[in-house]
This record gives structure tokens, sequence and C-alpha cells, in this order.
């Protein structure tokens, strides 16, 4: 029968030798060690609020530093954190404090995490331009977001039901603005984002979706703001003041949802890590931070 | 013919065939630890969470404390969207079967059933990109709605990535009909339109059953799109024009923070494991129907 088909005949131990060969690979592949450390290779990982920020600081870095290539990814401050825990990325980039089972997590494998403030990120509550409402209380705040007030006429604006955009819950905006403003500054308190809230997977996302819906709410970095979105004014009760997020008030504490920025690190930082930070602290780094729309940290 | 042949060619043989037989058990094996690795995970949830709470809990609230796992308004979500796409992509990917299938000449044939697969190699999250910036300023403005990141969204666009699947399965289906069927009606006197739907549709049932099914597993297990397009609301849904949030985004945009080894990340392995359930069922049962067109 195979007389019929020389060609088989010739092609079958070909197909037998690569079918092995893969197969072989599959399996070895994964044993080979990686080898680390034969060029200088900085992995960067967390926050999509600061990814933009980190690109902009490892690319003025690596101009000063040809030898070093810095990669940064977003995915959000969990991402960020679950990396630096695993070993994963160099450095996590997180709009938020780790919470208490990460910390546990990092105790057990024995090297702390070192946490650097490294710039402030004003939230701006934004609205539809033609919504006639320009400020609000972190009282009121909190309503709309859990539901409480359904309707923007329970606010004075117009007989039109609230569409809530809250960011996704792997976002550390989504927790910093959960714990901050819905649950007024307790973070173990009661309160839960409204059913109907829409999970929005970027802030990007937040942004067209504000502008494209007249009954929106949903809360941004300082950076993503522009002309086409109606920024509110925040009062921490009814009295007032008002405060309108700017660079200034955000430094300063007077607008009051605003939080630091951080860099994670296994143990102290240390090499062309220790400079890169050192370089993200320096007037230089901070001057990035202020182009990008947040605030700078003041160093001494 | 040198009297080593029948030799090598029995040592071949037998190299051949151990190498068929364990690339053919490597997939059996994958599939097993696969399997294995969900159980193990997603089954640990329910050492502190009772599953009647996980399969009956209104509220997903999974970063709270104490959290709440309550999948009902994901299973729904998820439902909700596959019918809404269903109830598109059947009428319109049979009618475009029939006509590939029966009606089109040879030449626009090839044309259009190209056409079709094609449709199915455009990654899906340019699809949902693509619906973010159309489709979902028109549902909103249609519908006068306060958004337009719904149910119905989603539905739409799942409906065009399930259709290769239905329009080519189920054009086989009909080209497999022998083709004594259709003379045998037409001869009876039947129109085409008669031939089509009384004898056609009727011998090819199974056949298009099991595209249809096959549509439903593709679609269901879609990730990206829908997260960008349903709006991710984990409520219970009542209506098609509201935001919902199916199984696969609530995995897919919580994986991330989940601490690994916390309930949270093995509540999404036991998701995991519903849309595992929900799949294999459907491809069960779209395999019974295969097997029964072949008979």
């Amino acid at each position: 029968m195979r007389k019929g088909f020389p060609r088989m005949h010739k092609i079958l131990p070909f197909a037998t030798a690569l079918t092995i060969s893969i197969l072989s690979v599959c399996f070895i592949v994964p044993a080979v060690p990686v080898k680390a450390k034969q060029y200088t290779m900085i992995q960067i990982k967390g926050s999509d609020t600061m990814v933009n920020l980190g690109q902009a600081w490892a690319e003025e870095f690596m101009r000063k530093r040809p030898d070093i290539s810095i990669a940064v990814t977003g995915g959000g401050s969990g991402t960020g954190i679950a990396a630096i825990l695993s070993g994963t990325c160099d450095i996590a980039q997180s709009s938020r404090e780790m919470k208490k089972d990460e910390l546990e997590k990092a105790a057990a494998t024995g090297e702390p995490v070192k946490e650097t403030v490294v710039g402030i990120d004003g939230i701006a509550v934004v609205v539809h331009p033609s919504n006639p409402i320009s400020e609000l209380t972190i009282d009121q705040l909190s309503g709309i977001f859990t539901g409480k007030i359904k309707n923007w006429n329970e606010l004075g604006g117009k007989d039109k039901p609230i569409l809530i955009l809250s960011r996704e819950r792997n976002s550390g905006t989504h927790v910093f603005f959960l714990e901050e403003i819905l649950r007024k500054g307790n973070p173990k308190g009661p309160e839960e984002f409204a059913s109907s809230a829409l999970m929005m997977p970027s802030s990007q996302a937040i942004v067209l979706e504000v502008v494209s819906s007249e009954a929106a709410i949903g809360y941004i970095g300082l950076g993503y703001v522009s002309d086409k979105q109606k920024v509110l004014a925040v009062g921490r009760n009814a009295e007032g003041p008002f405060v309108m997020p700017t660079l200034e008030t955000s430094q300063n504490g007077e607008y009051p949802i605003s939080r630091p920025l951080y860099l994670l690190t296994r143990g102290e930082p240390q090499g062309d890590v220790k400079e890169y930070i050192d370089f993200i602290l320096s007037p230089e780094g901070q001057e990035i931070v202020r182009i990008l729309d947040f605030v700078p940290i003041q160093t001494q | 013919m040198n009297s080593s042949r029948p030799l090598r060619n029995q040592v071949l043989e037998f190299i051949i065939e151990k190498a068929i037989f364990l690339a053919g058990t490597a997939s059996i094996l994958f599939v097993a630890l696969i399997f294995i690795f969900l159980l193990k995970e997603g089954l640990s949830l329910f050492r502190t969470v009772s599953p009647v709470q996980f399969i009956f809990g209104a509220n997903w609230y999974p970063i709270s404390d104490p959290p709440q796992f309550g999948t009902v308004p994901l299973v729904l979500g998820s439902l909700l969207v596959t019918l809404g796409a269903i109830l598109i992509a059947v009428p319109l990917g049979v009618s475009s079967a029939i006509y590939i299938a029966e009606i089109a000449p040879a030449w626009l044939r090839e044309i259009l059933k190209g056409t079709v697969e094609f449709l199915a190699a455009i990654p899906s999250i340019v699809l949902g990109f693509i619906g973010l910036v159309t489709l979902v300023p028109l549902v909103k403005a249609i519908f006068q709605i306060p958004t337009g990141l719904t149910a119905m969204s989603g539905s739409i666009m799942l409906a065009f990535m399930a259709m290769p699947t239905i329009v080519s399965i189920m054009e086989d289906a009909l080209t497999a009909v022998p083709k004594s069927y259709r003379e045998g009606a037409l001869a009876l006197g039947s129109t085409r339109w008669q031939m089509i739907w009384r004898v056609l549709l009727p011998a090819a049932s199974s056949g298009i059953l099991a595209a249809v099914m096959l549509g439903i597993g593709r679609v269901i297990g879609e990730t990206m799109a829908v997260m960008m397009i349903t709006g991710n609301a984990a409520r219970i849904p009542t209506s098609i024009l509201l935001p919902v949030r199916t199984m696969t985004a609530t995995i897919a945009a919580e994986m991330g923070e989940a601490v690994q080894g916390s309930d949270h990340y093995f509540a999404l392995f036991a998701i995991g494991i519903q849309l595992f359930i929900v799949t294999f069922i459907i491809n069960l049962v779209a395999g019974f129907f295969i097997k029964r067109k072949k008979k």
C-alpha cells in the first residue's frame, strides 16, 4: 500500500521528528532558567492612572541612561501589587496603599515592600457640560454613588435619573473613591456602589461616556479632565467651602479628594532602581509630574 | 527492495504510532489538568462561603467587608446577552446560509463564504472598540436611554461574532443534504421556496441546531467586546436596555485585583466552573445533534 504513496513515505519521518521536537520543546523550555541581568531591564507595572506618568519618567530617564531599558505597563494598582509580590516586576506603581491581606502576603515572603510617595493625584468629579449642578458635598456624592439619590432633580437639577459611572474594581481610583467618598473616610463602612453603577474598564471610557450622556456622573484623575466635561467643586459639608480641583488645592489639601501616588519596591530600592526613583523625586522628575497634570510632592 | 526495508518500516511505524498517541493523549491530559486546577481553586471558595449564597445570592460585592459573592446578576447578565445575540444571529445566519448554499450563483457563493469566514478573523477587541464608538451611541439615540452601554449593544455585537460559526456550519449541513431530495421535491412540482422550507431545512435540522448551539458557545464565552460595551453593572437585569455584567467580564476585570489565595480569587475560579459547566452542556448538546446528523 505504501508503494502508492512514495511521498508520504518520505514525509512521515520528518513529521514524526517535528512532532517529537515540538513536544519536547514544550516540556523543556519552561525548565530553562531565564537569564536575568544580562542587560539592565526594569519592569514596571500597575496603576492605570500612573501609566502615562511612568512612561514619561522612563523616557526621560532612558535618555540619560541609554544602557537601561524600562518597560511600563498598566493593568491597575492591584495588578501591579500582585506582580511585585510574585516577583514578576521590579517596581509597582500604585495609586492606593497596600491592603491588609497584601501586606500579610508580603510579610510571609520575608521581604517587606517599601512604599515611596512620588506625587499626588486629585480626583475630579465630572458631569455632562449641560448639567446645571456645579457643586456637591461629600454627603451628596456618597448619596449619588450609593444609589440613595436617584434623580438629578433631588439636587436641584433636571428631572433625569442619574447615570453612575465608576471605575472597575481592579482600579486604585475605585477603592480610593469608595473609601474616601462613599464611606466618607471610614474604610470599613457599610456603603457600597449602587448595583446600577456602570463599571468602566478605563478612565478614558468614563470620559467618553460623560461626554455623550447628559445624566452621567463619574470620577477621573485630574490628568484626564478636558473642557468637554464639567468639573464639580466639592465641599466637605454643606457650609462649604466648595473647592475646585487644581494643582494648588490638591497640594495644600483644600480639595478633599486627593491621594498620594506610590512606587513599590521589594526592600529598599538599590542600584539602577534606586537611581530611577531618585530621578523621579528630583525637581526634574517632579516637573514631569506637573506637566502631566498631577500634583508634585514638595521635596525638601 | 533490500531486506532491511520491512524492519525499517516496522521501526518507523512504531515511532509514528507512539508519537501520534502521545500527541493525541496530550490534549486529553491538558484538558484534565485544566479541569482539575479549576475545580481545586474554585471549590476552595466553599470552605468559607456557602454554595447556596454563591448560586442564589443577588449581590456581587467581592471586595467589601464582609464580601458578598452572589452570582445571580452575573449569570443572568450572561444569559440575557447570549439570548439577545442568538435571537439576532439565528434568523440572519439561517437566511444567509440558505442563500449561500441554495440560491447564490457559484461565483458569488465563494465570495460570500470567504467574507463570512473572514468576519471570524476580526479580533474581538477590535469589534468591541468599533461597537463602543459606533453602536453604543446609536443604541442610546434610538431608544432614548441614558446610556448605550447595555445588554442590547452587547447582543448586537456578539451576534456578529456568532455569525461565521452559525453560517459556515449551517451551510455545510445544507450542502450535505443529498441531491436526490432536491430533485425529488422539484419533480413533485414544489417551488424552490417550498423545496427549501419543507424539504431541505427539515432534512438539515440537526446540523442547524448544532450550528446554533456552537454559536451560543462562542457567544457566552466572549469576554473583551462584552466588557467594553455592556456597562458591567452587577444588577439583576430587568430589561435588555439596561447595563449588565457578564460572568466572563467579571473574571477578566477582577482577576488582576484579586489577591492569590483570597476568597475573591477563589470566587472568580468558581465563576469559571459555572461557565465551564454551561459551555460543556452546550457542546454536549451540539455534539449530540452533529452525531444524529451523521446517521
